[in-house]
C-alpha cells in the first residue's frame, strides 16, 4: 500500500514550493516533516537518507527522491502532467526551465545585502518583462488554447502560474502588458485543486521573512 | 528525411559539452555553428531563434531547442538512454542532476578571479570525493552491474564518465579511493561510440583556456 508522499524541508518555500504546487495541482495529498533546527538536518544526514546530503527530499513510491527537477519530473510523469509524447515533453521541459530560472532569481533576494537586493529586483523585473513573460504570452497567442502545451493542463502551466504569482509579489502590476497571461492567471487559479491550494489553510507557504531566513542560516 | 542535429554554441565545452557527449554516445552525428562575435549573437536574438535569448541552441527534429536539461532529456528519450519506465527515469534524473551540480562548479571555474581559484579547486575536490563520487561508487558496488541504472547503458552513465574525466583533468588522482569508478571509467571509455568520441578529431572540445573565456565575455558583454 502506497502511503502519501512525505516532504522533508524547512517550513518555507525555497526549492520545495514548486513540488508542493505540483502535488496540490494533481490533487495529491502529502505530508510534511519540517527541518526546524540543525539537529533535524543532522538526523537526516546521519540516517543516510539524503543522497547528496541535500534537501528537498521526497519519500514517494518507496523511493527517497532528491534533486528538485528529478522529483518534479517524476510527479509530472506519474500524474499525466507531462504531455502525450516526447515532443510535448520537450516543450514542457523548455517552458519549466524558463520559469525555474526566473523563480531562481527571486529566491535569492532574501539572502542578499540591501544594496544588492535593489539591483536584483530591477534585474528580475527586466527579465520577467523582456525575456520570460513575452515567451508565454506569445505561446498562448499563437495557438489560442487555454494551456501552454497540447491543449491540456501540464506541469508547464502550474509552474507558470507559480512564477506569475511570485513575480507579482515583487511588482504587483508586472502583468500589465500581458493580457493573455492575465487571463491565463485567472483561468488556472480557478482550477479546483489549484483554487484550494491558493486558499488560506493549505500547505502553500508564505513568502520568506527575516525570521525564516535567520532560521535557515542557523540550520545550514 | 531527417537532417543532422545542429548545435549553436561557443567553440568550447561550456553548457553544450554534455549534449555533444550524449549525441556522440548515442552514435548520432551532428553539425556545429560556433559563436565568435557579439554581432552573431545579436543576430540570433533578432531572428527570434533563441527562446529565452540564450544558448545552447540545438536544432533537432524541427524544434529549436534551448535549455540544456530539456535538450538532454529529449535526446535521452529519443535514443533510449532514459530507462525503461518512470522509476528508472527517476533514478537517472537524480544521478544526472547530482552530476550536473558538480559539473557546474567546473563550468564556472575558468570565470572565477585568480585569487579564488585555489579555493574553488579545493571545493571541487571536496565535493567530488565526499559528496558525489561516493554515491556512484556505492551504487555500482551494490548491484555489481556494468551500468548505473537498469543494467543498461543510459544518460546517467554518459554524464558520469564525462564528469570523471573533467574532474581528473583538474585533480588527476581523484579516483584513487574509488575502485568501482576506476573500472567504470575504463568500461565506458571502451564503448565504441565513446571510444570514438575520445579520440583526436572528434567534436569533443578541449578544456577551456583564456581565449575561450575572453570570447564568452566578449559575446555577452552589454
Amino acid at each position: 500500500m502506497a502511503g502519501k508522499p512525505k516532504l522533508h524541508y524547512t517550513k518555507g518555500r525555497g526549492k520545495m514550493e514548486s513540488i508542493r504546487w505540483l502535488l496540490a495541482a494533481a490533487g495529491v495529498e502529502f505530508e510534511e516533516e519540517f527541518i526546524e533546527k540543525k539537529e533535524d538536518l543532522d538526523k537526516l544526514l546521519k540516517g543516510g537518507v539524503l543522497m547528496f546530503q541535500q534537501v528537498p527530499m521526497v519519500e514517494i513510491d518507496g523511493m527517497k527522491m532528491v534533486q528538485t527537477r528529478a522529483i518534479l519530473s517524476y510527479i509530472a510523469g506519474k500524474y499525466n502532467l507531462y504531455g502525450k509524447d516526447l515532443k510535448e515533453r520537450a516543450w514542457i521541459d523548455m517552458y519549466v526551465e524558463g520559469t525555474t530560472d526566473l523563480m531562481g532569481m527571486i529566491m535569492v533576494i532574501p539572502l542578499q545585502a540591501a544594496d544588492a537586493k535593489e539591483k536584483q529586483l530591477a534585474l528580475i523585473i527586466e527579465r520577467a518583462t523582456t525575456r520570460y513573460f513575452p515567451v508565454y504570452e506569445k505561446a498562448l497567442k499563437d495557438h489560442g488554447h487555454d494551456y501552454l502545451v497540447g491543449n491540456k493542463l501540464s506541469w508547464a502551466d502550474i509552474q507558470l502560474l507559480e512564477a506569475i504569482l511570485m513575480t507579482e509579489e515583487c511588482k504587483p502590476d508586472i502583468l500589465s502588458a500581458f493580457p493573455l497571461l492575465q487571463a491565463f492567471k485567472g483561468r488556472i487559479s480557478n482550477i479546483p485543486t489549484i483554487k484550494k491550494f491558493l486558499q488560506p489553510g493549505s500547505q502553500r507557504k508564505p513568502p520568506p521573512d527575516d525570521k525564516y531566513i535567520a532560521s535557515v542560516r542557523k540550520i545550514f | 528525411m531527417s537532417a543532422k542535429p545542429r548545435l549553436t554554441y561557443f567553440n568550447g565545452r561550456g553548457r553544450m559539452e554534455p549534449v555533444r557527449w550524449l549525441l556522440a554516445a548515442a552514435g548520432v552525428e551532428f553539425d556545429e555553428i560556433f559563436l565568435e562575435t557579439k554581432e552573431q549573437y545579436e543576430k540570433l536574438n533578432k531572428d527570434g531563434v533563441l527562446l529565452f535569448q540564450q544558448v545552447p541552441l540545438v536544432e533537432i527534429d524541427g524544434l529549436k531547442m534551448v535549455q540544456t536539461r530539456a535538450i538532454l532529456s529529449y535526446i535521452a528519450g529519443k535514443y533510449n538512454l532514459y530507462g525503461k519506465d518512470l522509476k528508472e527515469r527517476a533514478w537517472i534524473d537524480m544521478y544526472v542532476e547530482g552530476i550536473a551540480d558538480l559539473m557546474q562548479m567546473i563550468l564556472m571555474f575558468p570565470f572565477s578571479p585568480p585569487e579564488a581559484k585555489e579555493k574553488n579547486l579545493d571545493s571541487i575536490k571536496e565535493r567530488a570525493t565526499n559528496r558525489y563520487f561516493p554515491v556512484f561508487e556505492k551504487v555500482l558496488k551494490q548491484h555489481g552491474q556494468d551500468f548505473l541504472v537498469g543494467n543498461k547503458f543510459s544518460w546517467a552513465d554518459v554524464q558520469l564518465i564525462e564528469a570523471i574525466l573533467a574532474v581528473e583533468e583538474k585533480i588527476p588522482a581523484v579516483l584513487s579511493g574509488f575502485p568501482q569508478l576506476q573500472a567504470f571509467k575504463i568500461r565506458m571509455s571502451n564503448m565504441p561510440t565513446i571510444k570514438k568520441f575520445l579520440q583526436p578529431g572528434s567534436p569533443r572540445k578541449p578544456p577551456p583556456d583564456e581565449h575561450y573565456v575572453e570570447t564568452v565575455l566578449k559575446v555577452f558583454k552589454k
